[in-house]
């Protein structure tokens, strides 16, 4: 990978972070409120079921999250495992399309 | 010959190394995460099967601990971003404090709210 | 009476340990020095000025990157033990001499050289020391390169081709110097997984950097200024 992609993809990373800033408050918020009381099923997709907004929030927040953890990954392993080849690029990737697909299941899950 | 402890020991360094483990963390929880929401897919039923079964303490437990790992990992985060967005200032120290104390009210409430 | 161990070697060795009188106003090169004049002169060790202006004597003291010469024994032998060691992330020849050349190949990687466009017949150039370049110019042109800061950096041990504080800093320096004509060459320079971008913000270089320079403040702006320039399509 040449220095130019190297930079675009910290600079995804730091981007992908600052939508997760936003994400994550409204999900911490969200999870402390809605845990007063416990917290059952019905509760959770009484608030999820065929609500648009709450799919599209949650598509967004799964998109940038596959996006930011696996460059952090990558970073990892290259510095604790010296794993800096293709396969380890490759192997972000991977990781990359897996936590989009499970992520965007699950948000279909309790919106449908 | 490597550094050890006795050259890592200092507050920006504790700070990486909350960030850097509660990322990782946090990265191996999400398919576990999302592997439970699906199961919405097979019925109310089994999603609330699932949510039961977290009401156990060691569950509540593991849960506060993800709610700070993660209240950590958006506080840092945001430190992080500020420190390398903005013109440097010298009150990075003071974001580090502020970005602590956001953690440990985070998890509180959590706790509170869980378990009250 | 001082126990100090001292690292005898090369990057296989051994700490020997050596008996030195404690005495006052004492530095850590003055218990080097000691050792090798009166116990055992086969030491080997750098040092020049001796009085904090040439950074030679930097090594790692209770595993510590520090001067010797501008460290008193009394701040760091609280229980009159000291462990000596060579500087880190540097191969080592012999004893407590490391070998810099790396260091200073990657300053030169990171075009760390100032590169102007006048001649001697034109004017002096003028730069006011108020103005915004210059002052971050000024708050890290001192650095002698003593390498403290690249031994204590740990992303430089964990990614050998990390450019490091040093040179990052005096590229930061260049950038900001408007005399200076190859900016975007430099960007370049310092640009990816081996350059700015590398830096976790551990700032183990700035607490140990014997000029307070802070390498982390310079780095950040590298970072915004070369992420300006590749989304510009300069880079």
């Amino acid at each position: 990978m040449n220095a130019r992609s190297q930079v675009l993809l910290w600079g995804a990373q730091r981007a992908s972070a600052m939508v997760l800033a936003l994400c994550v408050v409204v999900h911490l918020a969200t999870i402390i409120y809605a845990v007063r009381n416990g917290l059952s099923a019905s509760e959770i997709l009484g608030r999820t079921r065929g609500n648009g907004g709450w799919l599209v929030f949650y598509a967004i927040f799964v998109a940038a999250v596959a996006i930011h953890a696996p460059i952090g990954l990558r970073t990892i392993l290259a510095e604790t495992l010296g794993w800096r080849s293709r396969g380890a690029d490759v192997f972000a990737m991977v990781v990359a399309l897996s936590l989009a697909m499970w992520g965007w299941r699950a948000v279909w899950a309790v919106f449908h | 010959m490597n550094n050890d402890f006795r050259a890592r020991n200092h507050p920006a360094y504790w700070a990486f190394l909350v960030h850097r483990i509660s990322g990782l963390l946090l990265t191996l929880f999400l398919p576990l995460h999302f592997w439970a929401l699906g199961q919405a897919l097979h019925g109310e039923a089994r999603l609330d099967g699932l949510l039961r079964w977290t009401e156990q303490p060691l569950a509540k437990f593991a849960e506060t601990a993800l709610v700070l790992l993660l209240a950590a990992h958006l506080a840092g985060g945001v430190r992080l971003l500020m420190l390398e967005f903005l013109a440097w200032r010298d009150w990075q120290r003071s974001l580090l404090a502020l970005a602590t104390g956001v953690t440990l009210a985070a998890g509180l409430a959590f706790l509170l709210n869980a378990t009250w | 009476m001082l126990q100090v161990r001292v690292w005898r070697g090369a990057e296989r060795g051994e700490f020997q340990l050596f008996e030195v009188p404690r005495l006052e106003s004492q530095t850590v090169l003055d218990v080097v020095t000691y050792i090798q004049r009166r116990c055992d002169p086969t030491l080997s060790y750098r040092f020049a000025c001796r009085v904090g202006v040439c950074g030679s004597c930097a090594m790692s003291v209770n595993g510590q990157s520090r001067w010797t010469c501008r460290t008193h024994v009394s701040k760091v032998a609280a229980d009159d033990r000291l462990e000596i060691a060579p500087l880190r992330n540097l191969p080592v020849v012999k004893d407590l001499v490391t070998d810099m050349r790396e260091f200073f190949d990657k300053w030169a990687r990171a075009r760390g050289r100032f590169q102007g466009d006048k001649r001697r017949t034109d004017d002096f150039a003028r730069v006011s020391p108020e103005s915004r370049e210059r002052r971050l110019v000024d708050a890290s042109i001192e650095c002698i390169g003593c390498g403290v800061c690249y031994s204590a950096c740990d992303v430089v041990t964990w990614n050998p081709d990390y450019l490091g504080p040093a040179a990052l800093n005096r590229a930061w320096t260049l950038v900001n110097d408007v005399r200076d004509v190859a900016a975007d060459q430099r960007l370049m320079a310092v640009a990816g997984d081996a350059g700015c971008h590398a830096c976790h913000t551990h700032m183990n270089c700035t607490e140990r950097c014997p000029k307070q320079i802070s390498p982390t403040a310079g780095i950040a702006g590298l970072k915004r200024l070369v992420l300006d320039a590749a989304v510009k399509g300069r880079l």
